[in-house]
């Protein structure tokens, strides 16, 4: 692993295609991040730990869609595995809204909770596209992937990359990791993967993931907007503004209607 | 079941509850009731005067509780005053972000609320007579009325766009919210106002114009709550704010509109000439307004809730 170097733009490139599920990444975040994880999920399929939130910072998702009939060869549906995390946005939703400047972008280029900063109004929960945020009820603040700040200030790699087993999680330089990440879906391409595609790579959703994809299906059945719905919350403020300028507008001219009318009705009276 | 050309949201719920139902709504009140005193202050004759002054009690009562919800509602309430001064390592100093509805909400509420507690202590000293420090009356006082005028109408709608400011299904998915909620702050005041008239005689001759501009601010909600459905309609989100159990709070809803559009009861002032008030008519008149504001109270728990 080269020197990490402050004012570089560092994230991660996960590869879904070669994740096995082994949940390697949760246990060292987890580990490191000292986060106690919440009760299991036993819901529909093989996922237990349900979503990120406030205690699991990374999280695996099954995406175990297949049919209950056997099928026959070749019409089998993949069973899909992605770990999913914080995607240090570049136009981050979360820190646009944020009122108390408690999210801020760090010299590593990445989106950081300053703990002793925020306090936990969870705006930033309500502009998360991805869901990432939860407020820590311990806490009262906000809470998501720092990718491993700490570690990075002391040129260690994230904890959830050093783990992963088959390199499904990459961290690194983004401008190098895009290259990686180019090369591998042409590899994957050339082999009759049509399916993969890179999600984030490039500036057209948010600017640009510092945590990008290749996926093996469409962005939405992982639970991220496609690039249509990939929008920023300020997008309503000038419509919404205006909707409340024209509507202030016309109340004051029913109040004027109203002054007027009654005056209109009191002078007939006197007169 | 989300169809192709659905609105996609993926967000977590943000868990604004009834601390936050009720801030909106008392916000709503204070906000509408300032700008109803502001307005009768600019435009209304000296007899309006009593009634101005009514208002501006109400707005000072329904501010009372607002940043108490606030500040409730954060997991760390003793940082409240974070959202106006950040304090972090090297960019310390007050905190303002134009884009951001909270940010600017915070300042607008700071703001207001020296408005109207400046606003009461002058109306209390005039009613009592006192030889307090009083607003100026003439020009400066013109301007503070119309400076109050636009904090009065920016607190009572603002919170609507804040919601609309985010990606949470329903609330991002309309621009119609900050007119609605403002419009609907509006008429809850002026109903409210109608009633409470009633018990300050003085006040009585603007009862006509409570009761005719709270049907001109209870058409104009009607009209955003049409808008509000037809901004729905592409993005999916129709049956989720709409659908069961919300249902039934936007038939309350409905109902405050109704009761308020439908009748007139409101515009009759019922003191005889001793001032004593008739019983029934008071019972009357206090139970339409109660309805306008219970509706009000459910449209903005149907919006809250239904989104999360």
């Amino acid at each position: 692993m080269a020197e990490i170097t402050p004012g570089k733009a560092y994230g991660f490139f996960t590869d879904t295609s070669v994740c096995i599920g082994c949940k390697a990444c949760e246990v060292a975040c987890k580990s490191w991040n000292m986060l106690d994880g919440n009760p299991p999920v036993f819901g529909d399929g093989y996922d237990n730990t349900g979503s990120l939130d406030a205690q699991n910072w990374r999280h695996v998702q099954f995406l175990d869609n297949v049919a209950d009939q056997a099928a026959g060869p070749g019409q089998g549906k993949a069973w899909l595995m992605m770990s999913d995390v914080c995607k240090h946005c570049t136009h981050a939703s979360c820190l646009e809204v944020c009122p108390t400047g408690a999210i801020i972008r760090t010299e590593f280029d990445t989106v950081f909770i300053q703990p002793d900063v925020c306090n936990g109004c969870r705006d930033c929960i309500s502009a998360c596209p991805y869901g990432v945020i939860e407020m820590d009820k311990q806490k009262g603040v906000a809470q998501k992937c720092t990718l491993c700040y700490d570690r990075l200030q002391g040129g260690l790699e994230p904890a959830c990359a050093k783990a992963c087993p088959t390199q499904s999680i990459q961290f690194g330089p983004v401008i190098e990791l895009r290259e990686r990440a180019q090369k591998r879906l042409e590899v994957l391409h050339g082999q009759g993967v049509a399916e993969a595609q890179l999600y984030g790579h490039d500036e057209k959703v948010y600017g640009g993931l510092n945590a990008f994809f290749l996926l093996m299906d469409e962005p939405e059945k992982y639970n991220l907007p496609n690039e249509k719905n990939a929008v920023l919350p300020s997008r309503n403020n000038a419509r919404g503004y205006l909707t409340l300028l024209a509507t202030a507008v016309m109340a004051v001219l029913g109040g004027l209607i109203a002054i007027r009318r009654r005056r209109e009705k009191t002078d007939d009276a006197a007169g | 079941m989300m169809l192709l050309d659905d609105a996609q949201h993926f967000v977590r719920d943000p868990d604004w509850t009834w601390y936050i139902l009720f801030y909106f709504f008392f916000a709503g009140l204070s906000g509408g009731s300032y700008a109803i005193a502001c307005l009768l202050r600019l435009f209304g004759k000296s007899e309006d005067e009593p009634a101005a002054r009514l208002a501006t009690y109400v707005a000072f009562v329904a501010l009372l509780p607002c940043p108490v919800l606030l500040t409730l509602d954060l997991g760390q309430p003793l940082r409240f005053w974070h959202m106006l001064v950040n304090t972090s390592p090297g960019a310390e100093g007050p905190i303002f972000k134009y884009w951001s509805p909270m940010s600017v909400g915070a300042w607008a509420l700071v703001i207001f609320g020296g408005f109207v507690t400046a606003s009461f202590f002058d109306a209390w000293t005039r009613d009592r007579d006192r030889r307090f420090p009083r607003l100026p009356r003439g020009f400066l006082g013109g301007l503070w009325s119309l400076l109050g005028l636009v904090f009065g109408l920016f607190i009572a709608g603002y919170t609507g766009v804040l919601l609309s400011v985010s990606n949470q299904p329903v609330w991002s998915d309309t621009w119609t919210l900050g007119g609605l909620f403002l419009a609907s702050g509006l008429s809850g005041s002026a109903a409210l106002l109608g009633w409470l008239v009633r018990f300050r005689k003085p006040a009585q001759a603007t009862a006509g114009v409570f009761s005719m501009s709270e049907r001109v601010f209870q058409l104009l909600e009607l009209v955003l709550i049409v808008a509000f459905v037809v901004t729905l309609i592409p993005t999916g989100a129709l049956s989720r704010t709409f659908g069961l159990p919300w249902t039934a709070l936007w038939l309350v809803a409905l109902v405050g509109l109704a009761r308020g559009l439908t009748t007139r009861t409101t515009a009759r002032v019922s003191a005889a000439g001793d001032g004593t008030v008739a019983v029934k008519a008071v019972h009357a008149a206090a139970t339409a307004s109660l309805i306008v504001l219970i509706g009000i109270l459910a449209l903005r728990a149907a919006i809250i809730f239904s989104a999360q």
